[in-house]
Formats: C-alpha cells, structure tokens, sequence
C-alpha cells in the first residue's frame, strides 16, 4: 500500500543536489506527440516506456517532453529525437520500439534506421 | 479511443494548452443509477460563446495543422452513443468546463482503463500544474491533489521518477480500494 510515508522517504532520501541534477535541462531532448491522433495511435504507452527506459539506464543528460499535434496522424504515435542539431523523427511507434530507441539511440547514439519517417516513406 | 482514460488525458492536453494552472478531474461512477460521469474543469484562457458553439464540430480547431476526429466531438460522440448526453460550458478569462455523461451498462460504454498511467503522464508533462483527481464510485471516493504532494515533496520535483512512480501506484491502490468500498481512512 502506498502511503505518505514512502513520499517523505523519497524526500528524504534525495539530497537537493541530487534533485536538481536529476531535473535538469538535458543535453538529448526526446519529443512526444500527445495530440488526439497520437494519444489514440497508442502514445501514453510508448511515452510511459521511454519514461521509465530513461530512469531505469540513469540517462541524466536526457529530457523527456510532451507536446501537441506533429502534424502527420497516420504515422502517430510520433517520438522526435533531437542531439545537438541533429533530429531524427521515429513514427508508428510502439513501447517495444522505444525500448529500442533508447538502448541504440541515447545509450549507444545509433539512429534506428528502420523506425524513422525515411524509412516509412 | 480504446478508453475512457485516453479521453481524459487528451482532453486536459486542451486545457494545459489553454494554459490553465489549476485542472480539475472527476470519474464519478454510479451503478445504482447506472451513470458514469468525466468532469474536467479548468482555469485556462477560455473561449468564447461564438467559439463554444462551434466547439462540438469536428471541423473547428485553432491549430493550424489539419486532421479529423478531434477531441471534444469524439468525447461528445462516445457519451451520446451510449445514451448519456455531453455539456460544455467556457468564459473567457475564467476558465472550461466539459461534462461527458455514460449510461454506465451501455455496451458501447468504454472501460475507464487506466487513470493512473494518464495521471503519471499529465503530471510528467505539466509537474508545475495544480492537479485534482477525484475517482468517486457509489458513495466511496479518493482524491489526490498535486498541490499538497508537492508541499510533502519540498525541494523534490513532482516529476521526479520515483514520485511519478509513487504517484501511479497510488491512484492504481486507491481506485481499487474505493470500488471494493474499503478506503484507506489515513488518505
Ligand atoms: N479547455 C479549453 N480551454 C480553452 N480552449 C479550449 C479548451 N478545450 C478546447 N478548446 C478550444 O477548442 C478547440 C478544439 O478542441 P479539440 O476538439 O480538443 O481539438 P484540438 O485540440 O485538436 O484542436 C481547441 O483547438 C481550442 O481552441
Ligand atoms: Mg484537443
């Protein structure tokens, strides 16, 4: 059971340093469409998946966002992956996809090719 | 929309986009007079009464992208074909109110599915946001109300990922408890 004592645990538990460092401005930006045709094509898993990937592996320099509408419904969900200046757009994605982009792509910086918009068009 | 859940969280995107600081979400079941009602109030930017009314076709959006099958008329239409009725009400300034109504034993009645991933997901995205959940079956009911975790939390960030974490299991627990009539009294 969930209690409030566990809450003040992990207050405890967490240094100010330690929370600041874990909350702060990534160097890797990951972008979640969360529009309707993205939240119906399956989204709030995939987001849900990258979520917890990213915390599970500690990727610190990481920044997790949502946002609205990318503007291409029929390959939603739609995760945007922006390094530097470069952006590689992953469309049709699935919780099993996004387990695989953040093992290659943010753990080992390899685009996955075969999930990207290129490859789908 | 597989979910009523998937509603709830698309449906707040429009008031977070409105940029309400304060967003109120209520799941009121009922089985004796067999209604389910979503209830999200905001204290976003509103609109206007000309706006409202063309709020509910599926051909008026303010964004400038294009697509069918938009938020409110979708939500509109599930609640319709199960026989309940939808209400939205907005001023300017003030803030929205969209009220979807199921008759709960329809069998087009979508499962509520799964409010504490949507919870932890609007929390992620919007953690300086002021969220009120409230899930209400018969008489039973539980809240959750960001505003005080964040006071527990001091310099904790509510989307830190273990209080994201906490916060899913919480709403998972607790739902469950209120529909088996067993609350939590410490809560
Ligand atoms: N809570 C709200 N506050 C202010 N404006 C809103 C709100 N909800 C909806 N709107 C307006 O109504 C429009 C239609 O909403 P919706 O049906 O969800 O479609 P979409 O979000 O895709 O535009 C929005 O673009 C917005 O201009
Ligand atoms: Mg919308």
């Amino acid at each position: 059971m969930k209690t409030i004592e566990e809450l003040k645990a992990i207050r405890e538990n967490m240094s100010d340093t330690l929370a600041m460092r874990n909350n702060a401005e990534g160097s890797i930006r990951v972008v979640v469409g969360m529009a309707t045709c993205g939240i119906s094509a399956g989204a709030r898993p995939v987001l849900q998946t990258l979520a917890q990937e990213i915390n599970k592996r500690h990727l610190k320099n990481v920044k997790l966002v949502q946002t609205g509408c990318i503007g291409i419904c029929r390959l939603e969900p739609i995760v945007e992956v922006y390094i530097g200046n470069e952006k590689t757009t992953y469309v049709k994605m699935t919780p099993e996809k996004a387990l695989r982009v953040v093992n290659d792509h943010l753990v080992n910086r390899q685009v996955v090719t075969e999930f990207t918009i290129g490859a789908a068009e | 929309m597989k979910e009523l859940s998937l509603h709830i969280l698309d449906i707040v995107q429009n008031s977070l986009r409105a940029g309400a600081s304060l967003v109120q979400i209520m799941v009121t079941i009922d089985t004796r007079q067999d209604f389910l009602r979503l209830k999200i109030e905001d204290n976003g930017c509103g609109m206007t009464e000309d706006f409202l009314q063309q709020v509910t076709d599926p051909f008026t959006t303010t964004r400038t992208t294009r697509k069918v099958g938009l938020g409110i008329p979708l939500l509109k239409e599930a609640a319709e074909r199960t026989g309940g009725h939808f209400i939205i009400q907005s001023q300017v300034g003030v803030g929205t109110m969209v009220e979807a109504n199921f008759v709960y034993r329809h069998i087009d009645c979508m499962p509520l599915g799964d409010m504490a991933s949507t919870m932890m997901i609007l929390i992620q995205g919007s953690p300086e946001v002021d969220f009120i959940y409230e899930y209400s079956f018969n008489e039973r009911s539980f809240l959750l109300k960001t505003a005080e975790l964040r006071e527990i939390l001091q310099h904790v960030p509510l989307d830190e990922p273990q209080v994201l974490k906490w916060i899913h299991d919480f709403v998972q627990e607790n739902e469950g408890l209120v529909r088996e009539g067993n609350v939590n009294e410490n809560n």
